[in-house]
This record gives C-alpha cells, sequence and structure tokens, in this order.
C-alpha cells in the first residue's frame, strides 16, 4: 500500500468516529498550544535578560573607590577617592588579560547653550571608556588624544542633552557652558535608548578625564591622580573571574592593605548579578516547559488509549484485512497512520492556538514573549513524536493480532 | 475433468497441532493428503470441530501446519514468514466467508475495490475493475449501496466479487450459504459454478451435504481426518 492510500484509508477511519477523534485530538491541541505560550514566554523572558546583559557588558568589571572607615562610619562605595590614574596604568600594565582600562569621574551639572539648559550628569573619562562601555561618535572627531593631555575643554553630548539642547541645529562646533565653564562640542554620541533598568542611557555628556578634574569636579583638595572609578574590560568572557582576582591582589598590594584588613575598594561583576538571574529564569522555563510537556503527554496517553480501544473495536476489520491480503506492515502502517494524523491535526491547531495564545499573551499580559519558528518547529516535531511514539505500541498489536483469531470476533 | 496444469493445492501428510509440546495440546489435523487440480469445484463436508475450519485456514495461508507439506500454486506454504503468507492470501487465494465480512462503512464498490489497495493497482484502475467484478455478479446497480442496505444474497455477492478482485486461481468459501435461505443459497452456488467454468479452483467448506451435492468432488473431515464424501458413512 503507498503513502497516499494508507493516508487515504486513515482518514477515512477517523471520519468514521470523527466526535472521538477531535476529542482525542484536544489533548494535543492543548499540550501543543500549552508548549508554545510556555516556550515563548520563557524565550521572551530570557531575551529580556541577555538584552540587559549585553547592555551591561558581560566581560566587564567595575572598581570603584570607597570603603573604608571615616570617623567610625564606613563610606559608601566611591565616597573615597582612594582610586587613582596609578591604578588604571598598573592593571593595564600587569594584567595582560585585560584589553580596555579607563578611569573616570562622574558629577552633575547643568548645561547651558543659548537659552537652553539641561541638567545631565557628566563623565570624566580615559580613551578607552568608549570601547568599555560600546559607545560609537556618530557626528563630530571626538577627543584627539591632546584633548586628554592638556584637560581641553571639550565635550562630547549624548543624544538627549543634544536634542535638548540643540534640536535641529547642528551642534558640533558650538560653545556650551557646563556650570559656568565653556565647552566646545567635538561629537555626539550614538543613541543607546534605553538601559536594562530602564534608565535614559543618552542623558549625559562626556569629556576628558583630566578636564573633568580640573574643572568639574569641584573638588579642591583631590589626592594627585585620583579618580572615582576605574572600569576594565577583559577580551575574553571566561577570564573575567581569573582576572577579577588578579585585579583585587595587585591593588591590595598597590594600597598597602595588610592581611584581614577590608579592601578600600569594590569589585563589581555585573555579570555573576545577572548569571544569577538568568539561572532563575532558565529554571522558570524549564518549569514551565515540563508542564507543558506533561500535558503533552496526558495528550499523548489519550490517542494511545484510543487508538487501543480502536483496535479492539475494529478486531474484524483487522482479520479481514489481513485475509484479503493486507501484510502485518500494512496494517500497523494503517494504525500509525491514524494516531499520526490524530497528533499532527492536533499539532497543527495547537500551533495555530499558541501562537495566537502567545500574542495575546504578549499584548494583554505583563510578560514578554519571543514567538520563532523554532518553537513552531519544535512544537510540530513534538506532536510527531507524540503520535509515533503512543501510536506505535497500538500499532504493533494491531499487526499482531492472529487473523484467524480476529475474524472469529464477533 | 479439467486438471490441464496439475494440483493447484497439494498437501502431504498435513498436521496442525496447537499448543504443541504442552500438556493440552490438541490434535487439529492428522496427516491430511489432498490434491486439488486447476479448475476443481471441490466440497469439504463435515461436522463442527472436525477440523475442517483448520484446514481451511491452512489452505487459505492464514496459518502454517506443524507438520506435513502444502503447496499452493506451487508455492512451498511451510516455509513462508507472515509477510510472506500475507502475499501469498493477497495473490493466490479469494475468501468467501458466511457471515460475509464486508466493512459496513464502505459502499458495495469501496468493499470490492479494498483487497486491490494491497496489491498496489492504482486507484482509477481500482475503480474500473470494481464496477466490472460488480457487474459480472450482477449487481452493476448497486455500487453506491452500503452492505446494510443489500439483501443477505447481494452482501454475498459482493463479498465474491471481493473475493475475486485481485485474480486469485483459488476462492476458499466457509459456508457460503449458511446465512441464506435456500434459493438465495441456490444462486450463490450457481455463481460458484460459474467462477469453475472460468478457470477458478473453487474449495467451499461446508456442513451440508446439499451443498456439497452440487460440487465436483467432496471429502469429509472427521476428527482431524479427511476422507473421500461415501467412504466413512
Amino acid at each position: 500500500m503507498n503513502l497516499l492510500e494508507v493516508i487515504r484509508t486513515a482518514v477515512f477511519a477517523l471520519r468514521g468516529n470523527w466526535m472521538r477523534s477531535a476529542l482525542t485530538s484536544l489533548g494535543v491541541i492543548i499540550g501543543i498550544a500549552a508548549v508554545i505560550v510556555m516556550v515563548s514566554v520563557g524565550q521572551g523572558t530570557q531575551a529580556e535578560i541577555d538584552k540587559l546583559v549585553s547592555g551591561l557588558g558581560s566581560n566587564r568589571l567595575d572598581i570603584s573607590g570607597g570603603g573604608g572607615f571615616g570617623g567610625g562610619a564606613r563610606g559608601a562605595a566611591g565616597s573615597r577617592y582612594t582610586l587613582s590614574d596609578g591604578d588604571a596604568s598598573a592593571i593595564r600594565n600587569e594584567i595582560p588579560e585585560v584589553q580596555y582600562v579607563a578611569a573616570s569621574m562622574r558629577g552633575g551639572t547643568q548645561v547651558v547653550y543659548a537659552e537652553n539648559n539641561w541638567s545631565t550628569q557628566w563623565q570624566g573619562v580615559q580613551p578607552d571608556w568608549f570601547a568599555i562601555n560600546e559607545w560609537t561618535i556618530d557626528n563630530g572627531a571626538g577627543f584627539d588624544p591632546h584633548d586628554y593631555s592638556s584637560a581641553a575643554k571639550s565635550v562630547i553630548l549624548g543624544e538627549t542633552v543634544r536634542r535638548e539642547l540643540f534640536g535641529d541645529e547642528d551642534a558640533i562646533g558650538q560653545t556650551v557652558r557646563l556650570g559656568r565653564v565653556p565647552f566646545t562640542v567635538v561629537g555626539t554620541l550614538q543613541s543607546k535608548g534605553q538601559g536594562g533598568f530602564g534608565q535614559d542611557q543618552d542623558d549625559l555628556v562626556v569629556v576628558p578625564l583630566e578636564t573633568a578634574r580640573r574643572r568639574l569636579s569641584g573638588a579642591t583638595a583631590l589626592p594627585a591622580g585620583a579618580v572615582q572609578q576605574i572600569t576594565l574590560g577583559v577580551a575574553r568572557a571566561e577570564d573575567l573571574d581569573y582576572v577579577q582576582g588578579e585585579v583585587e591582589a595587585l591593588l591590595r598590594q598597590r594600597h598597602r592593605i595588610q592581611a584581614g584588613e577590608d579592601d578600600d575598594f569594590n569589585v563589581r561583576n555585573i555579570a555573576q548579578v545577572v548569571a544569577t538571574r538568568t539561572q532563575t529564569t532558565r529554571l522558570m522555563s524549564l518549569l514551565l516547559g515540563a508542564v507543558a510537556g506533561i500535558s503533552l503527554i496526558v495528550g499523548g496517553i489519550g490517542i494511545m488509549n484510543i487508538m487501543l480501544v480502536s483496535v479492539t473495536e475494529r478486531i474484524r476489520e483487522i482479520g479481514l484485512r489481513l485475509a484479503v491480503g493486507a501484510s502485518p506492515e500494512d496494517i500497523r502502517r494503517q494504525f500509525l497512520a491514524e494516531a499520526l494524523l490524530i497528533s499532527l491535526i492536533g499539532g497543527l491547531i495547537g500551533i495555530a492556538l499558541g501562537i495566537v495564545g502567545a500574542l495575546l499573551v504578549g499584548r494583554f499580559g505583563s510578560l514578554p514573549v519571543a514567538l520563532n519558528a523554532k518553537v513552531v518547529a519544535l512544537a510540530a516535531g513534538f506532536s510527531i513524536a507524540t503520535g509515533l511514539f503512543f501510536g506505535y505500541y497500538p500499532a504493533r498489536k494491531a499487526s499482531m493480532l492472529d487473523p484467524i483469531e480476529a475474524l472469529r470476533q464477533q | 475433468m479439467s486438471a490441464i496444469a496439475g494440483a493447484v493445492i497439494q498437501a502431504h501428510a498435513l498436521g496442525k497441532v496447537y499448543a504443541a509440546g504442552s500438556e493440552a495440546e490438541v490434535v487439529a489435523l492428522r496427516g491430511v493428503d489432498l490434491s486439488i487440480a486447476r479448475g476443481e469445484f471441490v466440497a469439504i463436508m463435515g461436522p463442527s470441530g472436525s477440523g475442517k475450519s483448520t484446514l481451511m485456514n491452512l489452505l487459505g495461508g492464514l496459518d502454517t501446519p506443524t507438520s506435513g507439506s502444502y503447496h499452493c500454486d506451487g508455492v512451498d506454504v511451510a516455509s513462508l514468514d507472515p509477510q510472506a503468507l500475507a502475499r501469498l492470501r493477497l495473490d493466490k487465494i479469494g475468501f468467501v466467508f458466511q457471515g460475509f465480512n464486508l466493512l459496513p462503512r464502505m459502499d458495495a464498490l469501496e468493499n470490492v475495490a479494498m483487497p486491490m489497495a494491497y496489491a498496489g493497482v492504482h486507484r482509477h484502475e481500482r475503480q474500473q475493475r470494481a464496477r466490472d467484478a460488480l457487474a459480472a455478479v450482477g449487481l452493476a446497480d448497486r455500487g453506491h449501496h452500503r452492505p446494510s442496505e443489500l439483501s443477505g444474497g447481494q452482501q454475498q455477492r459482493v463479498a465474491i466479487a471481493r473475493a475475486l478482485i485481485n485474480r486469485p486461481p483459488i476462492v476458499l468459501a466457509d459456508e457460503p450459504t449458511g446465512a441464506l435461505d435456500s434459493k438465495t443459497g441456490e444462486e450463490i452456488l450457481s455463481l460458484f459454478k460459474q467462477l469453475r467454468d472460468d478457470g477458478h479452483t473453487v474449495v467451499i467448506i461446508t456442513h451440508d451435504a446439499g451443498v456439497a451435492a452440487h460440487c465436483d468432488r467432496a471429502w469429509v473431515m472427521h476428527d482431524g481426518d479427511l476422507h473421500p464424501a461415501g467412504a466413512t458413512e
């Protein structure tokens, strides 16, 4: 019997008991739809976190000064200038796995251009800061080496600041005031939009570190070369933990911190924090997937159950088909085709419902949903596998019937 | 008798033991010798439990013997696996049953055409041949009737058309008139005679001596042994 004939016979058999066939596929429909919705939600959440991770950078360390005691109260991180340019240079020189190092300072200021003004954050940076934070300059030349060394009054504007001050006007070459100090705009940053925590990443201005130290920090008695933060990037994410250890050891040595004493700096590995969250999400996805999978198994058992009933009911038909020349193989194929057809039709309807369901959850639920072709293909594969797995035993049972016994059944 | 091509059914010392080797073994056939020529119309009689159904199952390739040999149209049946037995039934044997065994959800044409699907006959040819076969048994205008819409005699005609559809050399009929009134039974028997005249070998299993009287030859099965009719009674 060729495949087309097998399918035709299976369709004929299923139509004979269409209500039962429909109810049986309902199990698969629900199972597949659940798989699609659950996996979509799981992947959506995962994608959200991935976005967060890539926004933060998975191969960077943030070192801030501070900690330590001042008058009995433990200072907040960054509250004391315990880090310096020298620390940054030492890291660069002594830890080869480190690709980028940038010391930086930051603070708040008001930016004024003509009659427009805007309150924002300034960042005083070293050259690598752009690479570590994945900023690109989309207009203007940016800082040249001389700007860094001479504490030039050059500024690069974040997109939000540029928009608020200049609107449609060209900002490059214009003079803005940061507080009372006039600066020349030498570049604008390409917009990054909202960050993973919902903040506006484009609301900042960037100046060379030395400029910030002299013109903006407002601190009068800074230790020489003091910075608030050192950020570093490694080339390979798997080196991160090792580099963190090296950095801590190096800084303890440079800061002459004795064994048992507290660090006067903090090294933050954001990737670690995110990894924990990723793991939680993954567990949730797995749990959702398992629930969906269980409903699919229940659907499959429904198929097996009905197919077994069907074999028993049609034992005489099987006997007759065997008598007129059907081989056991033909019988097995016929019943397998019926089970497959139930699960495949159920699967298709389930996919349609699942897609609709996922879209509804995405629109009206508060959960992020990532629906992609892979999920749908996976679901289709599952439905076929369900039919094959749960249809095999009944089909085998049918094919092993003794034709004489089968014909004798009333 | 037209034994042109020799014996189409050739059984020698055919034996069948159920549950062989166990304590409760049942001997259904005790070394049956049987030779039926091509184009013969024969009857095998016997009371129920005599082993005639077992013999028919063996002759029809539904079962394999535990001893002896059976050649069906030249094929040694004892050596066949289930797959090959199915092929034998498909090519060599047409079954007609007492209870017709038509599939209730199919109309007469679909019932007749069904075995051809297993023989790999093309769909269009199937429909044509099924129509021809129904016409040959006098049911040209009943093709789209379901079995439940046909009389017993008509149903048995459909079953005979189905048995012949793959053009097997042998037709095995198990009590083909058992469920029919005597007039309809006569009609069915004359249909079998017509088959014989067309060159088919027809074997009827029956307990009815009246049916056997129509046949060229008859045997009686008794307790697993086969004797020519008249020899034991």
